[in-house]
């Protein structure tokens, strides 16, 4: 089967800033790709070319084996996107949010079904303004699962949860994969990315310096002390 | 003749898993949808309301029942609602929509729904039947609270009356993304706020042109703000077509529009 997500020699500069230097990774079906970096490793241009919202300067971005740049409504119907800052308008109430988007689809999930999941009832009534910052990413999360997309990026989906929030999350995450979905996700928690990830992407400088199986990343050592010898350890 | 049995049937091939699913509602109940989401928040929020409704109302009263600033030749109440529905769209069109817009950009809303079935045109598209819709509440509004204070309008005038707010709706909403999508969201909230109070005092709408201070009646004929309110004064006032006015509507409009599709940037 090809892969959900194919991105190879990709470059992004900004102005005299190069974000991105020829990145080549792929992410499967039915496994979670997890994307690991320092901060303004690339890791954000990255998946924001893949989800449409970016224009890859060269290389080849294929999502599902389509561009994604300027692919229509049931292209974009078929990716799911969770941003990080949440992409969530702050006057509206999480319910009514979600019911709204789910009428954007053809077939969506139960709005029910993941309210309940990721305990979203809890904080029905309140605004998004009020949320906080952890209830904030559950909703974010939904939005991004609503469509039962086919490839689905998350970005930090559980950072700053609490424990038990941050075990639905998984779940969540596992199962939606477990159902078919290719699942990418960027995250700076090495638990995150040995407990969840099938597939590990690391970024540094604009590249992709190591991708593989948890193991094949590596050699059977700890993922932190691998990352550390990956991004060049900068410790103030 | 029986083929054989195909595999896809007895078990839910990833093929089969992915046509379930996976596409989007069709385009214009897309648009629909998210127009009503829109309008659903903006009459949910306070603060819009204030400027939308409440405000316009006030100005209405204020100005048929004080004698404090001229309004020109002829009955106040006559006057003075041609230039509140003038009011009305410069509250919806340009500062609701700027402030909404540049806080749905700032919180990545524009990104997130870029991104969704919807895409950018079809938010577009929402937030201009949204604003519409909006428009078309307000006006019934100060009809009704016009008739009640006496008002009677020049029949005739009604359909040049309705064109020019079309043009004035366009050319405010395309005035408010060119705003939202340049300038920071703290500094559109200031700015969408206090071009309200400036164009109100100042820009024509309410108060003509010809009684505000000489120097300023060239300069606000060629404003959006005083095109429309003079095209809606001549329209209901006295049933006339003011091309001029419209001419310049359509020049804001035009620049403001391609100005936009220049400059506006979808994220922070």
């Amino acid at each position: 089967m090809p892969p959900a997500v194919a991105v190879s020699g990709l470059a992004k500069r900004y102005g005299q800033v190069t974000a991105l230097d020829g990145a080549s990774w792929k992410a499967d079906v039915g496994r979670i790709t997890a994307v690991l970096g320092p901060n303004g490793a690339g890791k954000t241009t990255m998946v924001e070319c893949c989800e449409g919202l970016r224009r890859a300067d060269s290389g080849e971005v294929r999502t599902l084996g389509v561009d994604p740049w300027r692919a229509g409504p049931d292209h974009r119907a078929r990716v799911g996107v969770m941003l990080q800052d949440g992409g969530l308008p702050n006057a509206a109430r999480p319910l009514r949010l979600l019911h709204h988007l789910a009428t954007l689809y053809a077939r969506p999930a139960p709005v029910a079904d993941l309210v309940e999941r990721l305990g979203i009832d809890e904080f029905a009534g309140t605004s998004i303004r009020r949320l906080s910052g952890g209830q904030r990413q559950r909703v974010a999360l939904a939005a991004a699962l609503v469509g039962r997309p086919e490839v689905a990026f998350l970005d930090e989906p559980s950072a700053g949860l609490d424990p038990h929030a941050r075990l639905e999350v998984w779940d969540l995450v596992r199962s939606t994969a477990t159902a078919g979905s290719a699942v990418v996700l960027t995250t700076h928690s090495f638990e995150e990315a040995e407990r969840l990830a099938d597939h590990i992407v690391v970024v540094a400088r604009g590249h992709v310096v190591a991708e593989g199986t948890l193991a094949e990343v590596t050699h059977g050592g700890r993922l932190e002390d691998r990352y550390f010898a990956l991004t060049g350890r900068s410790v103030a | 003749m029986r083929s054989a049995p195909d595999p896809a049937r007895s078990a839910p091939s990833p093929a089969s898993a992915a046509a379930s699913r996976g596409a989007a509602a069709p385009g214009l109940h897309r648009v629909l949808s998210q127009a009503r989401f829109e309008t659903g928040t903006l009459m949910r929020n306070g603060e819009q309301l204030l400027v939308a409704l409440v405000l316009p109302a006030a100005v209405l009263v204020g100005l048929v029942h004080s004698e404090a600033v001229s309004l020109g030749d002829g009955r106040r109440v006559d006057l003075a609602v041609p230039g509140v529905l003038a009011l009305c769209v410069i509250s919806s069109a340009f500062t609701g929509q700027a402030i909404s817009t540049g806080f749905d950009r700032r919180y990545g809303v524009l990104r997130l729904l870029g991104a969704s079935p919807l895409g950018r045109t079809g938010l577009l598209l929402a937030k201009a039947a949204a604003v519409l819709s909006v428009v078309a509440l307000q006006l019934l509004a100060i009809v009704v609270l016009g008739a009640v204070l006496g008002w009677e309008p020049h029949l005739g005038g009604i359909p040049a009356a309705l064109a020019a707010i079309l043009l004035g709706t366009w050319a405010f909403v395309a005035l408010a993304l060119l705003l939202a999508g340049t300038v920071r969201a703290e500094g559109v909230l200031a700015l969408a706020n206090l071009v309200w109070l400036g164009l109100l005092a100042l820009g024509g709408v309410v108060v003509p042109g010809t009684e505000l201070p000489g120097r300023l009646a060239p300069v606000v004929e060629l404003m959006p703000s005083g095109a429309l309110g003079d095209s809606l004064r001549a329209a209901l006032v006295a049933g006339q077509v003011r091309l001029g006015d419209w001419a310049v509507l359509a020049a804001w409009g035009l620049a403001a529009t391609l100005l936009a599709r220049r400059f506006f940037r979808w994220g922070d």
